[in-house]
């Protein structure tokens, strides 16, 4: 039979202020656990929902990136002929031919210069990526020096506002509009005609080529296409699964920099919760002596103390997972090293986040209370009894 | 054989202290009759909360039998020795020993928590027994805010809730002012004379001793004189 759970609450609420600062410990070490993950996360949801699964993104091949990437003229004209690309209603080919560079811009309050995409895409650019929308002013028109921006780079740099004026690539190109990319990596783009980026920056080649493919399922053939045409140094991915690898060093290396020190931190607050318990123990052995004397089991009494231990670990949980959620307010950017421009995303909360985080907390309070816990329920009734 | 409901033999109980064995009960026979009050003295040391623990199930001999209502408690196994406590034995303490974040009612619940009642009768039952105490208007008061008497009366309260074989009392007075342990004597000879508890109490007092119906005096780990 176990002692009533009360016990265990109660007892943790007889000694509030230990019970506050054990699963404050606690609640830091979630905190910082959750929002490692809640970035990663944010990272990986940036970059994937970037690409549509129907699109093909095709660049030159073992070139990782886009701005590594060359696609000339020729192959790019092979490609708009394959039959598994899909014809836009006017009959024309759903193809943008890409190309992408790097400038640097200055960031605003510090003018520190960073790294900006700039994204020169074919007619089709925007009707390739639905999840990219004008939200002030208009698009460019083809042919001119007229640049849309992404929310974010409107957000973090100086001297870009709709109807400014840019200076880059010898020439000084006009905001015409700002543009939101549904929380993906494009909303750290900045936008304008392929051929004009191509003219300015004295390119001769493409970077990319994307493509939407006539259904899904067409990206078989069209890869298969690829490979076996001798032309073609070339390799085409979904778009989806390009953003992601895009995403993999940088989310990797969050990963385990966060888990190493979320780690370390635990230790802290296992040994925290342990001091806690053992003296919980021992201020209460004449209590267990007396459980014990009543008829009540050992496994009763490790039960009760591992009980009050966990729930520690559920208390210090709930907070810190609290507190990693307000931190989905909060817009971060950092370099990514594979394209080495300014990415912009935000902090991600999912329910497996909320469910990791709270393993890890309730795993703290077993292991910080399973000693003490043992230690209760090993003691000799007679001797715990004259502890009193 | 029919009314001696403690039946000792042969118990002796010894404490390992430094790597010696010193020897604390030898070779000690005692018959405690049913509905017994018996006053256990003696010199500080001499054994007496030894004795009674081992009475009481909740320490182990080195040797000997010790039968309650014909059942060899020592060749309990720990388990079934835990059941046989909780529906055999009530115990009062010193020191109350009352848990401080139960209230008084949850203190006497408690020992209802090992049987089957179900929750509502579990209560009823605890304030009946704190009403036989006399502490119906306490019944939401935590141990600090109740006085040492009282206390005590909500641990006798406790004791009595699994209508037990027998009550073990060790030193009940002993942390008490003189009328407190006048009125908690009071209540524990009713405990024996009007519902037929078995008692054994350990004390120091040689008042308290004399409301008891007989007295076993030990010394050195051996009686010395039963009355
Ligand atoms: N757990 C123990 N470990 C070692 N020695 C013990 C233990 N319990 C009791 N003793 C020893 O056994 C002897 C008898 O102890 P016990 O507590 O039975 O005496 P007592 O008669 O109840 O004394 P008092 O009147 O002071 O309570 C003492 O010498 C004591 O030191
Ligand atoms: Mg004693």
């Amino acid at each position: 039979m176990a002692i009533p759970i009360s016990y265990s609450l109660r007892n943790l609420w007889a000694r509030k202020l230990t019970t506050a600062l054990t699963a404050g410990g606690m609640a830091l070490v979630v905190f910082v656990f959750a929002t490692v993950l809640m970035l990663e996360q944010g990272l990986r949801q940036t970059l994937v929902s970037t690409g549509a699964y129907d699109n093909a993104l095709v660049i030159r091949r073992a070139a990782g990136t886009e701005v590594q990437s060359a696609v000339d003229r020729t192959q790019a004209a092979v490609l708009e002929s394959r039959p598994e690309v899909a014809l836009g209603p006017d009959g024309v080919p759903l193809v943008s031919k890409e190309v992408v560079v790097l400038i640097s811009l200055g960031k605003k309050g510090s003018g520190k210069p960073s790294n900006v995409v700039i994204r020169g895409v074919g007619d089709a650019g925007l009707t390739l990526r639905p999840q990219v929308k004008i939200v002030e002013g208009r698009t460019f028109r083809p042919g001119s020096s007229e640049i849309i921006v992404g929310r974010s780079i409107e957000e973090r740099f100086s001297g870009v506002a709709l109807g400014e004026r840019l200076r880059f690539g010898m020439r000084e190109w006009t905001i015409v509009g700002l543009f939101d990319g549904g929380r993906s990596g494009f909303d750290s783009e900045i936008w304008g005609d392929a051929d004009q980026m191509i003219q300015a920056f004295r390119r001769s080649m493409f970077s990319s080529v994307l493509v939407r493919l006539n259904d899904a399922s067409a990206f078989d053939s069209f890869t298969a296409a690829l490979t076996d045409d001798q032309r073609l140094t070339l390799e085409a991915k979904r778009e989806t699964v390009f953003y992601a690898e895009q995403s993999e060093t940088l989310a990797r290396f969050i990963r385990i920099l966060g888990l190493t020190l979320s780690i370390i931190f635990s230790i802290g607050a296992v040994i925290g919760a342990m001091i806690t318990m053992y003296a919980s123990v021992a201020n209460r052995t004449a209590e267990i002596g007396t459980l014990r004397a009543l008829g009540f089991r050992r496994g009763s009494i490790l039960l009760a103390f591992l009980f009050e231990s966990l729930l520690l670990g559920v208390i210090g949980g709930a907070i810190g997972v609290a507190g990693a959620s307000t931190m989905q307010l909060i817009t971060i950017s950092t370099v990514n090293w594979q394209s080495f421009a300014e990415l912009a995303f935000s902090f991600d909360l999912t329910p497996g986040i909320v469910f990791a985080a709270m393993t890890f907390a309730v795993g703290m309070g077993f292991l910080g209370g399973v000693l003490p816990a043992a230690q209760a329920s090993r003691m000799a009734i007679v001797d715990a009894l004259r502890a009193a | 054989m029919t009314d001696v409901i403690v039946r000792i033999r042969g118990l002796a109980k010894s404490y390992r202290r430094g790597g010696q064995s010193v020897p604390v009960l030898e070779d000690l026979d005692l018959d405690i009759r049913s509905g017994d009050f018996l006053a256990l003295m003696g010199p500080s040391g001499s054994g007496k909360s030894t004795l009674l623990n081992l009475i009481a199930g909740i320490d182990k001999p080195d040797r000997g039998t010790l039968e309650v209502e014909g059942v060899d408690i020592t060749r309990l196994g720990e388990s079934d020795l835990a059941r046989w406590r909780a529906s055999h034995v009530g115990f009062i303490f010193q020191f109350y020993n009352l848990l401080p974040v139960l209230t008084a009612l949850e203190n006497v619940e408690l020992p209802l928590v090992l049987t089957s009642l179900g929750r509502r009768e579990r209560r009823e039952r605890a304030e009946l027994a704190l009403s036989m105490v006399g502490l119906s208007d306490r019944v939401k008061h935590y141990p600090s805010e109740l006085s040492g008497g009282q206390q005590q009366r909500v641990a006798i309260a406790r004791a009595i809730i699994t209508d037990p074989t027998l009550l073990v009392a060790d030193e009940p007075t002993g942390d008490l002012d003189r009328v407190s342990a006048g009125e908690i004597l009071d209540l524990i000879g009713r405990l024996n004379s009007e519902l037929g508890k078995t008692i054994i109490m350990v004390t120091h007092d040689q008042r308290a001793a004399e409301r008891a119906h007989s007295i076993v005096n030990l010394e050195k780990g051996a009686l010395v004189r039963a009355t």
